[in-house]
Protein backbone atom coordinates (compact mmCIF):
# COMPACT_ATOMS: atom_id res chain seq x y z
CA UNK A 1 0.00 0.00 0.00
CA UNK A 2 2.87 2.44 0.64
CA UNK A 3 3.91 2.14 -3.07
CA UNK A 4 0.30 2.99 -4.11
CA UNK A 5 0.30 5.90 -1.87
CA UNK A 6 3.89 7.14 -3.06
CA UNK A 7 2.58 6.70 -6.53
CA UNK A 8 -0.15 9.16 -5.56
CA UNK A 9 2.24 11.06 -4.33
CA UNK A 10 4.31 11.54 -7.14
CA UNK A 11 1.59 12.36 -9.46
CA UNK A 12 -0.66 14.57 -7.42
CA UNK A 13 1.73 15.72 -4.15
CA UNK A 14 3.82 18.48 -6.30
CA UNK A 15 6.96 17.35 -3.90
CA UNK A 16 10.37 19.12 -4.32
CA UNK A 17 11.33 15.13 -3.33
CA UNK A 18 11.17 11.74 -5.48
CA UNK A 19 7.73 10.51 -3.34
CA UNK A 20 8.97 6.96 -4.42
CA UNK A 21 12.14 7.15 -2.48
CA UNK A 22 10.91 9.16 0.45
CA UNK A 23 10.88 7.65 3.48
CA UNK A 24 7.79 6.03 5.27
CA UNK A 25 8.19 8.82 8.19
CA UNK A 26 9.45 12.17 6.18
CA UNK A 27 7.74 15.03 6.73
CA UNK A 28 6.03 15.86 3.81
CA UNK A 29 5.74 19.41 4.87
CA UNK A 30 9.12 19.91 4.63
CA UNK A 31 9.24 18.58 0.99
CA UNK A 32 6.76 21.41 -0.18
CA UNK A 33 3.32 19.52 0.51
CA UNK A 34 0.56 22.46 -0.21
CA UNK A 35 -2.95 22.26 1.38
CA UNK A 36 -4.01 22.61 -2.11
CA UNK A 37 -1.68 19.48 -3.41
CA UNK A 38 -3.29 17.61 -0.32
CA UNK A 39 -6.91 17.87 -1.32
CA UNK A 40 -5.43 16.39 -4.95
CA UNK A 41 -3.69 13.94 -3.03
CA UNK A 42 -6.83 12.66 -0.60
CA UNK A 43 -9.36 13.04 -3.94
CA UNK A 44 -6.75 10.71 -5.53
CA UNK A 45 -6.49 8.52 -2.37
CA UNK A 46 -10.12 8.35 -2.25
CA UNK A 47 -10.48 7.23 -6.03
CA UNK A 48 -7.77 4.63 -5.85
CA UNK A 49 -8.74 3.19 -2.49
CA UNK A 50 -12.47 3.80 -3.32
CA UNK A 51 -12.96 5.01 0.39
CA UNK A 52 -13.83 8.58 1.69
CA UNK A 53 -11.75 10.35 4.07
CA UNK A 54 -14.33 12.05 6.88
CA UNK A 55 -14.23 15.21 7.93
CA UNK A 56 -12.31 13.97 11.30
CA UNK A 57 -9.49 12.82 8.76
CA UNK A 58 -9.53 16.14 7.00
CA UNK A 59 -6.59 17.54 8.34
CA UNK A 60 -2.95 18.45 8.24
CA UNK A 61 -1.86 15.61 11.01
CA UNK A 62 -3.06 12.87 8.65
CA UNK A 63 -1.09 13.93 5.69
CA UNK A 64 2.19 14.72 7.09
CA UNK A 65 3.91 11.49 6.00
CA UNK A 66 3.75 8.44 3.87
CA UNK A 67 3.02 6.08 7.83
CA UNK A 68 0.38 9.04 8.48
CA UNK A 69 -1.72 8.63 5.42
CA UNK A 70 -1.00 4.49 5.24
CA UNK A 71 -2.46 4.69 8.82
CA UNK A 72 -5.19 6.62 7.33
CA UNK A 73 -6.02 4.64 4.29
CA UNK A 74 -5.58 1.41 6.48
CA UNK A 75 -8.37 2.45 8.77
CA UNK A 76 -10.67 3.47 6.10
CA UNK A 77 -10.13 -0.08 4.60
CA UNK A 78 -10.17 -2.51 7.30
CA UNK A 79 -12.97 -4.85 7.44
CA UNK A 80 -13.33 -5.28 3.88
CA UNK B 1 -17.41 32.50 26.49
CA UNK B 2 -17.09 36.52 27.79
CA UNK B 3 -19.29 39.29 27.39
CA UNK B 4 -18.33 42.06 25.36
CA UNK B 5 -19.31 44.73 27.61
CA UNK B 6 -16.69 44.79 30.25
CA UNK B 7 -15.19 47.90 31.00
CA UNK B 8 -12.05 47.63 28.98
CA UNK B 9 -14.79 47.92 26.07
CA UNK B 10 -16.25 51.21 27.24
CA UNK B 11 -12.86 52.65 27.27
CA UNK B 12 -12.25 51.85 24.16
CA UNK B 13 -15.62 53.21 23.17
CA UNK B 14 -14.45 56.28 24.50
CA UNK B 15 -11.29 56.79 22.88
CA UNK B 16 -12.83 55.70 19.67
CA UNK B 17 -15.81 58.36 20.35
CA UNK B 18 -13.19 61.25 21.61
CA UNK B 19 -10.29 60.68 20.27
CA UNK B 20 -9.89 58.49 16.89
CA UNK B 21 -13.35 60.16 15.48
CA UNK B 22 -12.35 63.72 16.05
CA UNK B 23 -9.01 62.90 13.97
CA UNK B 24 -10.36 60.59 11.45
CA UNK B 25 -11.12 62.82 8.22
CA UNK B 26 -7.72 64.43 9.24
CA UNK B 27 -6.00 61.05 8.86
CA UNK B 28 -7.75 60.28 5.80
CA UNK B 29 -7.18 63.21 3.72
CA UNK B 30 -3.47 63.09 4.52
CA UNK B 31 -3.40 59.62 4.36
CA UNK B 32 -1.34 59.72 7.85
CA UNK B 33 -0.80 57.31 10.89
CA UNK B 34 -3.78 57.83 13.21
CA UNK B 35 -1.22 58.09 16.08
CA UNK B 36 -3.68 60.36 18.66
CA UNK B 37 -5.91 56.94 18.72
CA UNK B 38 -2.85 54.58 18.66
CA UNK B 39 -1.59 56.52 21.72
CA UNK B 40 -4.60 56.83 23.71
CA UNK B 41 -5.03 52.72 23.05
CA UNK B 42 -1.54 52.17 24.62
CA UNK B 43 -1.84 54.15 27.12
CA UNK B 44 -5.13 52.58 28.24
CA UNK B 45 -2.80 49.47 28.21
CA UNK B 46 -4.71 47.38 24.80
CA UNK B 47 -1.88 47.07 22.62
CA UNK B 48 -0.92 43.59 25.62
CA UNK B 49 -5.07 43.52 25.76
CA UNK B 50 -5.06 39.52 24.14
CA UNK B 51 -1.61 38.85 26.92
CA UNK B 52 -2.95 36.92 29.56
CA UNK B 53 -3.42 38.34 32.96
CA UNK B 54 -1.17 36.28 34.56
CA UNK B 55 2.02 38.30 32.24
CA UNK B 56 0.23 41.19 33.14
CA UNK B 57 -1.99 41.48 30.59
CA UNK B 58 -5.97 42.63 30.43
CA UNK B 59 -6.91 38.94 29.36
CA UNK B 60 -9.29 39.62 26.87
CA UNK B 61 -10.40 36.86 24.40
CA UNK B 62 -11.54 37.19 20.89
CA UNK B 63 -15.62 38.20 21.32
CA UNK B 64 -13.84 41.49 23.55
CA UNK B 65 -10.83 42.13 20.31
CA UNK B 66 -13.75 41.97 18.19
CA UNK B 67 -15.89 44.47 20.02
CA UNK B 68 -13.04 46.88 20.87
CA UNK B 69 -12.23 46.75 16.68
CA UNK B 70 -15.43 47.31 16.14
CA UNK B 71 -16.12 50.37 18.15
CA UNK B 72 -12.65 52.08 16.76
CA UNK B 73 -14.43 51.20 12.99
CA UNK B 74 -17.26 53.19 14.03
CA UNK B 75 -15.31 56.39 14.39
CA UNK B 76 -11.83 55.85 12.02
CA UNK B 77 -11.74 52.30 10.56
CA UNK B 78 -7.88 52.82 9.82
CA UNK B 79 -7.35 53.15 13.08
CA UNK B 80 -9.56 50.08 13.79
CA UNK B 81 -7.16 48.14 11.28
CA UNK B 82 -4.07 49.08 12.32
CA UNK B 83 -5.23 47.66 16.32
CA UNK B 84 -6.77 44.86 14.77
CA UNK B 85 -3.80 43.65 12.45
CA UNK B 86 -1.15 44.11 16.05
CA UNK B 87 -3.44 42.15 18.15
CA UNK B 88 -2.97 39.61 15.05
CA UNK B 89 0.31 39.86 15.47
CA UNK B 90 -0.15 39.14 19.42
CA UNK B 91 -2.20 36.78 19.76
CA UNK B 92 0.35 34.64 17.51
CA UNK B 93 2.85 35.54 19.66
CA UNK B 94 0.83 34.72 23.08
CA UNK B 95 -0.88 31.08 22.09
CA UNK B 96 2.39 29.89 19.96
CA UNK B 97 5.25 31.55 21.79
CA UNK B 98 4.44 30.89 25.76
CA UNK B 99 6.51 27.97 25.79
CA UNK B 100 9.64 29.42 24.49
CA UNK B 101 11.81 31.79 26.79
CA UNK B 102 12.65 34.79 24.60
CA UNK B 103 8.91 34.84 23.59
CA UNK B 104 7.97 34.81 27.42
CA UNK B 105 9.87 37.80 28.24
CA UNK B 106 9.41 39.28 25.04
CA UNK B 107 5.39 39.42 25.36
CA UNK B 108 6.35 40.98 29.32
CA UNK B 109 8.34 43.81 27.69
CA UNK B 110 5.26 44.10 25.19
CA UNK B 111 3.03 44.73 27.95
CA UNK B 112 5.50 47.12 30.13
CA UNK B 113 6.35 49.34 26.64
CA UNK B 114 3.05 49.05 24.73
CA UNK B 115 5.26 47.84 21.68
CA UNK B 116 3.36 47.94 18.17
CA UNK B 117 4.05 44.76 16.26
CA UNK B 118 3.47 45.58 12.02
CA UNK B 119 2.79 41.92 10.01
CA UNK B 120 5.59 40.97 7.33
CA UNK B 121 3.69 38.32 5.42
CA UNK B 122 3.23 39.97 1.85
CA UNK B 123 5.93 39.47 -0.55
CA UNK B 124 7.48 40.46 -4.30
CA UNK B 125 6.86 38.00 -6.84
CA UNK B 126 4.65 35.89 -4.40
CA UNK B 127 0.75 37.09 -6.10
CA UNK B 128 -0.78 37.78 -2.50
CA UNK B 129 -0.74 33.97 -1.16
CA UNK B 130 0.61 33.74 2.43
CA UNK B 131 1.32 30.41 2.89
CA UNK B 132 4.28 30.45 0.50
CA UNK B 133 7.29 33.16 1.03
CA UNK B 134 10.76 33.50 -1.32
CA UNK B 135 12.36 34.71 1.07
CA UNK B 136 14.63 32.40 3.51
CA UNK B 137 16.19 32.44 7.23
CA UNK B 138 19.96 32.32 6.75
CA UNK B 139 21.55 31.20 10.46
CA UNK B 140 25.40 31.03 11.42
CA UNK B 141 25.27 29.71 14.80
CA UNK B 142 22.80 31.63 16.89
CA UNK B 143 22.51 34.40 14.35
CA UNK B 144 19.85 34.65 11.43
CA UNK B 145 19.91 37.53 8.90
CA UNK B 146 16.48 37.82 7.15
CA UNK B 147 16.08 39.55 3.78
CA UNK B 148 12.23 40.66 2.63
CA UNK B 149 10.92 42.57 -0.40
CA UNK B 150 7.66 42.66 1.23
CA UNK B 151 5.04 44.13 -1.44
CA UNK B 152 3.04 46.27 1.40
CA UNK B 153 3.98 47.15 5.53
CA UNK B 154 1.10 48.24 7.33
CA UNK B 155 2.34 51.26 9.62
CA UNK B 156 5.64 49.89 8.58
CA UNK B 157 7.30 53.19 9.37
CA UNK B 158 5.41 53.34 12.98
CA UNK B 159 5.70 50.26 14.26
CA UNK B 160 8.57 49.11 16.70
CA UNK B 161 8.80 45.32 16.13
CA UNK B 162 7.74 43.05 13.03
CA UNK B 163 6.52 39.55 12.56
CA UNK B 164 7.71 38.23 9.58
CA UNK B 165 7.39 35.01 7.75
CA UNK B 166 9.83 33.42 5.54
CA UNK B 167 10.84 29.91 4.38
CA UNK B 168 12.49 27.87 7.47
CA UNK B 169 16.02 27.73 5.64
CA UNK B 170 17.57 27.92 2.24
CA UNK B 171 16.65 24.50 0.76
CA UNK B 172 12.98 24.57 2.02
CA UNK B 173 10.52 24.30 -0.08
CA UNK B 174 8.36 27.85 -0.20
CA UNK B 175 5.39 26.46 1.55
CA UNK B 176 7.76 25.38 4.57
CA UNK B 177 7.57 28.81 6.12
CA UNK B 178 8.12 30.61 9.89
CA UNK B 179 7.73 33.24 12.07
CA UNK B 180 10.27 35.40 13.00
CA UNK B 181 10.06 38.05 15.78
CA UNK B 182 12.27 41.21 14.03
CA UNK B 183 13.22 43.82 16.51
CA UNK B 184 13.51 47.81 16.03
CA UNK B 185 17.70 48.19 16.70
CA UNK B 186 17.79 45.25 14.31
CA UNK B 187 16.34 46.20 10.81
CA UNK B 188 16.00 48.71 8.15
CA UNK B 189 13.00 49.52 6.09
CA UNK B 190 13.82 50.63 2.59
CA UNK B 191 10.49 52.46 1.51
CA UNK B 192 10.00 51.32 -1.95
CA UNK B 193 6.98 53.19 -3.26
CA UNK B 194 3.79 55.26 -1.60
CA UNK B 195 0.97 54.44 -0.03
CA UNK B 196 -1.75 56.81 -1.82
CA UNK B 197 -4.89 54.52 -1.67
CA UNK B 198 -8.84 54.81 -2.03
CA UNK B 199 -8.95 54.34 1.40
CA UNK B 200 -7.69 53.45 4.31
CA UNK B 201 -5.55 55.77 4.10
CA UNK B 202 -4.60 55.67 7.60
CA UNK B 203 -2.88 52.27 7.57
CA UNK B 204 0.15 53.71 6.06
CA UNK B 205 0.61 50.43 3.93
CA UNK B 206 3.81 51.50 1.36
CA UNK B 207 6.05 48.46 0.00
CA UNK B 208 9.55 47.95 1.55
CA UNK B 209 12.43 46.09 1.38
CA UNK B 210 13.43 44.80 5.16
CA UNK B 211 17.28 43.87 6.12
CA UNK B 212 16.91 42.74 9.18
CA UNK B 213 19.20 39.89 12.19
CA UNK B 214 18.64 38.37 15.09
CA UNK B 215 19.16 35.97 17.42
CA UNK B 216 17.44 32.27 16.40
CA UNK B 217 15.21 32.31 19.96
CA UNK B 218 13.46 35.03 18.14
CA UNK B 219 12.15 31.93 15.82
CA UNK B 220 8.93 30.84 16.70
CA UNK B 221 9.05 26.84 16.95
CA UNK B 222 5.81 25.47 15.60
CA UNK B 223 5.80 25.73 11.42
CA UNK B 224 3.73 29.03 10.47
CA UNK B 225 1.31 26.36 8.67
CA UNK B 226 0.25 25.41 12.06
CA UNK B 227 0.17 29.05 13.54
CA UNK B 228 -1.76 30.37 10.56
CA UNK B 229 -4.87 27.86 10.62
CA UNK B 230 -5.16 27.75 14.44
CA UNK B 231 -4.57 32.05 14.82
CA UNK B 232 -3.54 34.11 12.50
CA UNK B 233 -6.20 33.01 9.90
CA UNK B 234 -9.05 33.12 12.48
CA UNK B 235 -8.11 35.90 14.11
CA UNK B 236 -7.51 38.07 10.83
CA UNK B 237 -11.01 37.07 9.21
CA UNK B 238 -12.72 37.78 12.68
CA UNK B 239 -11.23 41.23 13.80
CA UNK B 240 -11.33 42.48 9.99
CA UNK B 241 -14.77 41.46 9.99
CA UNK B 242 -15.35 43.14 13.33
CA UNK B 243 -13.65 46.52 11.86
CA UNK B 244 -16.33 46.38 9.14
CA UNK B 245 -19.14 45.77 11.05
CA UNK B 246 -17.69 48.85 12.59
CA UNK B 247 -17.66 50.66 9.16
CA UNK B 248 -21.35 49.33 8.46
CA UNK B 249 -23.08 50.66 11.75
CA UNK B 250 -21.52 53.66 11.39
CA UNK B 251 -22.71 54.31 7.64
CA UNK B 252 -26.13 53.81 9.39
CA UNK B 253 -25.69 55.02 12.15
CA UNK B 254 -26.03 58.38 9.62
CA UNK B 255 -28.35 57.20 7.46
CA UNK B 256 -30.89 57.27 10.25
CA UNK B 257 -30.12 60.15 11.53
CA UNK B 258 -30.88 61.56 8.19
CA UNK B 259 -33.84 59.60 8.23
CA UNK B 260 -35.49 61.12 11.43
CA UNK B 261 -34.24 64.57 10.04
CA UNK B 262 -36.37 64.12 7.34
CA UNK B 263 -39.39 62.69 9.77
CA UNK B 264 -39.62 65.46 11.66
CA UNK B 265 -39.88 67.93 8.96
CA UNK B 266 -43.22 66.38 8.04
CA UNK B 267 -44.16 64.42 11.11
CA UNK B 268 -47.53 61.85 10.45
CA UNK B 269 -45.46 60.58 6.88
CA UNK B 270 -43.03 57.85 7.01
CA UNK B 271 -40.53 59.20 5.02
CA UNK B 272 -39.64 56.99 1.60
CA UNK B 273 -36.02 56.81 2.89
CA UNK B 274 -37.10 54.96 5.90
CA UNK B 275 -38.53 52.05 4.11
CA UNK B 276 -34.99 51.85 2.79
CA UNK B 277 -33.56 52.05 5.60
CA UNK B 278 -35.54 49.19 7.47
CA UNK B 279 -33.73 47.27 4.26
CA UNK B 280 -30.33 48.24 5.17
CA UNK B 281 -30.90 47.73 8.94
CA UNK B 282 -31.75 43.77 8.21
CA UNK B 283 -28.45 43.48 5.67
CA UNK B 284 -26.76 45.15 8.92
CA UNK B 285 -28.28 42.59 11.19
CA UNK B 286 -27.28 39.82 8.92
CA UNK B 287 -23.88 40.75 9.08
CA UNK B 288 -23.17 41.18 12.35
CA UNK B 289 -25.06 38.51 13.41
CA UNK B 290 -22.50 36.17 11.53
CA UNK B 291 -19.40 38.03 13.23
CA UNK B 292 -20.99 37.86 16.95
CA UNK B 293 -21.10 34.02 16.09
CA UNK B 294 -18.42 32.97 14.23
CA UNK B 295 -16.51 34.66 17.01
CA UNK B 296 -17.54 32.85 19.99
CA UNK B 297 -17.50 29.58 18.20
CA UNK B 298 -13.91 30.48 17.46
CA UNK B 299 -13.23 31.52 21.40
CA UNK B 300 -15.26 28.43 22.72
CA UNK B 301 -13.02 26.64 20.75
CA UNK B 302 -9.43 28.59 21.54
CA UNK B 303 -10.65 27.46 24.84
CA UNK B 304 -12.11 23.25 24.88
CA UNK B 305 -9.79 20.72 25.00
CA UNK B 306 -10.53 19.66 21.20
CA UNK B 307 -10.24 22.95 20.73
CA UNK B 308 -6.71 22.81 18.19
CA UNK B 309 -8.12 19.61 16.44
CA UNK B 310 -11.24 21.48 15.56
CA UNK B 311 -9.21 24.77 14.43
CA UNK B 312 -7.08 22.08 11.95
CA UNK B 313 -10.29 21.18 10.32
CA UNK B 314 -11.27 21.96 7.02
CA UNK B 315 -14.88 22.42 8.24
CA UNK B 316 -13.70 25.34 10.42
CA UNK B 317 -11.29 26.69 7.87
CA UNK B 318 -14.14 27.13 4.94
CA UNK B 319 -16.29 28.89 7.89
CA UNK B 320 -13.72 31.28 8.80
CA UNK B 321 -13.13 31.82 4.54
CA UNK B 322 -17.10 32.39 4.59
CA UNK B 323 -17.28 35.19 7.13
CA UNK B 324 -14.48 36.86 5.28
CA UNK B 325 -15.88 36.85 1.39
CA UNK B 326 -19.47 37.57 3.21
CA UNK B 327 -18.87 40.53 5.84
CA UNK B 328 -16.02 42.05 2.98
CA UNK B 329 -19.46 41.92 0.28
CA UNK B 330 -21.73 43.40 2.87
CA UNK B 331 -19.97 46.25 4.07
CA UNK B 332 -19.87 48.04 0.79
CA UNK B 333 -23.79 46.72 0.46
CA UNK B 334 -24.61 48.44 3.37
CA UNK B 335 -22.86 51.24 3.20
CA UNK B 336 -24.23 51.84 -0.27
CA UNK B 337 -27.26 51.61 0.88
CA UNK B 338 -26.62 54.24 3.58
CA UNK B 339 -25.42 56.51 0.37
CA UNK B 340 -28.64 56.12 -1.44
CA UNK B 341 -30.38 57.42 1.94
CA UNK B 342 -28.48 60.12 2.33
CA UNK B 343 -28.32 61.16 -1.02
CA UNK B 344 -26.30 64.38 -1.98
CA UNK B 345 -25.54 65.09 1.57
CA UNK B 346 -24.26 61.64 2.25
CA UNK B 347 -21.70 61.99 -0.97
CA UNK B 348 -20.47 65.38 -0.28
CA UNK B 349 -17.60 65.22 2.19
CA UNK B 350 -18.64 68.31 4.08
CA UNK B 351 -21.34 67.27 5.70
CA UNK B 352 -22.58 65.27 8.61
CA UNK B 353 -24.27 62.58 6.78
CA UNK B 354 -21.20 61.79 4.61
CA UNK B 355 -20.24 58.04 3.89
CA UNK B 356 -17.53 58.36 1.43
CA UNK B 357 -14.66 57.74 3.63
CA UNK B 358 -16.78 55.05 4.61
CA UNK B 359 -17.42 53.91 1.42
CA UNK B 360 -13.54 54.20 0.68
CA UNK B 361 -12.70 52.22 3.61
CA UNK B 362 -15.27 49.49 2.73
CA UNK B 363 -13.52 48.91 -0.64
CA UNK B 364 -10.56 47.62 0.69
CA UNK B 365 -12.84 44.49 2.63
CA UNK B 366 -12.98 42.07 -0.42
CA UNK B 367 -8.92 43.18 -1.24
CA UNK B 368 -7.20 42.34 1.93
CA UNK B 369 -6.60 39.03 0.69
CA UNK B 370 -8.70 38.75 -2.19
CA UNK B 371 -11.90 37.30 -2.04
CA UNK B 372 -11.24 35.05 -5.26
CA UNK B 373 -8.48 33.29 -3.77
CA UNK B 374 -10.33 32.78 -0.84
CA UNK B 375 -13.23 31.28 -3.21
CA UNK B 376 -11.04 29.18 -4.93
CA UNK B 377 -9.54 27.45 -2.01
CA UNK B 378 -12.88 27.13 -0.32
CA UNK B 379 -13.79 25.43 -3.93
CA UNK B 380 -10.75 23.28 -3.64
CA UNK B 381 -11.85 22.50 0.62
CA UNK B 382 -15.86 21.61 -1.00
CA UNK B 383 -14.18 18.77 -2.94
CA UNK B 384 -13.00 16.65 -0.24
CA UNK B 385 -15.35 17.88 3.03
CA UNK B 386 -18.34 16.01 3.46
CA UNK B 387 -21.56 16.41 5.04
CA UNK B 388 -21.29 14.37 8.45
Amino acid sequence: MSDEIRTILKEHGRLSADATTLGDDADLYKVGMTSHASVNVMLALEAKFDIEFPDRMLKRSVFETIASIREAVEELTSGR
Amino acid sequence: MRKADSTQIEVVRAIAAEIAGPAADSVDREGRFPHEAISALKKAHLMSAFAPKSVGGLGCGMVELAGMCEAVAEHCASAAMVFAMHQIQVACIVRHGLSQAFFRSYVAELVERQSVIASVTSEVNVGGEMRTSLCAVETHDDQFALVKDASTISYGEQADDLLVTARRGPEAPNSDQVLVLVRKADYVLEKKGQWDSLGMRGTCSPPFKMTSKGHTDQILSQPFADIASHTMVPFSHILWASCWLGIATAAVTRARAFVRVQARAKPGTTPPTALRLAEVSSTLQSMRTNVDHVAAECEALMASQQGTDALSSIAFALKMNNLKVSSSQLVVQVVQQALLICGILGYKNDSKFSVGRHLRDAHSAALMVGNDRIYATNASMLLVLKDD
